[in-house]
């Protein structure tokens, strides 16, 4: 189960090397996306996730809000 | 596994900066005039008058001791009664626009509502600066043409 985490956790994350992962749709992504953050929309999460994500870097997953 | 739960629209309303074809382009929060007047909410009116006009303005946005904004004074107010306090004379609770909104967005819905400035907030309330219609008109016209190329010189 994911660990929430808040925007000064993200921040402290990505400083000591942390994966960050956009799910939403790709045309979104285009448009804004977190600094250095790769796009895998949801559904295509768990086929590519194995490949594309180092399992020895935390990883943090955002959407567009808690909704 | 973390999950940013509050996700992107948290990032983008707190004025960070992002990536993508958006971050290109300008945006509320870039042109907001950060140096706009302030007061307080028992100041008298007469004396933020006086000193927004010596700082060149005709507005002045209400906030508390955070920037936390509660109201704003635009030319009509300022017109108003000298010696009213400024919760009095203000204009309580304006619309209020996050730094990522686009300024094509921004200078459309200040025309049509006839908004002569509006105050940009980070989600919190918190004063980013004054957007005024002018600048926001002028960029999204430059924006414009330059998407599309002037026509003859025509504004």
């Amino acid at each position: 189960m994911p660990q929430p985490i808040d925007r000064n956790g993200v921040r402290r994350l990505v400083e000591r090397d942390a994966q960050l992962v956009e799910v939403l749709p790709a045309n979104e992504y285009e448009e804004d996306h977190l600094p250095g953050a790769i796009n895998m929309p949801l559904r295509k999460l768990e086929a590519e996730a194995r490949s594309a994500l180092d399992r020895n870097r935390p990883t943090i997953v955002y959407c567009w809000d808690s909704a | 596994m973390y999950d940013y739960e509050d996700g992107k629209l948290d990032w983008l309303a707190a004025g960070l900066p992002s990536e993508g074809t958006n971050a290109q382009r300008p945006r509320a929060g870039d042109l907001a005039r950060k140096d706009v007047p302030t007061c307080r909410l028992d100041e008298r009116l007469g004396d933020v008058r006086d000193r927004a006009r010596e700082a060149g303005w005709e507005a002045c946005v209400v906030v508390n001791e955070d920037r936390v904004v509660f109201g704003l004074l635009r030319s009509k107010e300022l017109e108003a009664n000298p010696d009213l306090r400024i919760e009095e004379a203000m204009r309580p609770g304006p619309s209020t626009f996050r730094p990522f909104v686009s300024i094509e967005e921004m200078a459309t819905f200040m025309i049509e509502h006839d908004l002569e400035s509006s105050p940009v907030t980070m989600s919190d309330g918190r004063l980013v600066g004054l957007l005024r219609k002018q600048d926001a008109a002028k960029a999204a016209l430059e924006l414009h043409e330059r998407k599309h190329g002037s026509h003859g010189g025509q504004p």
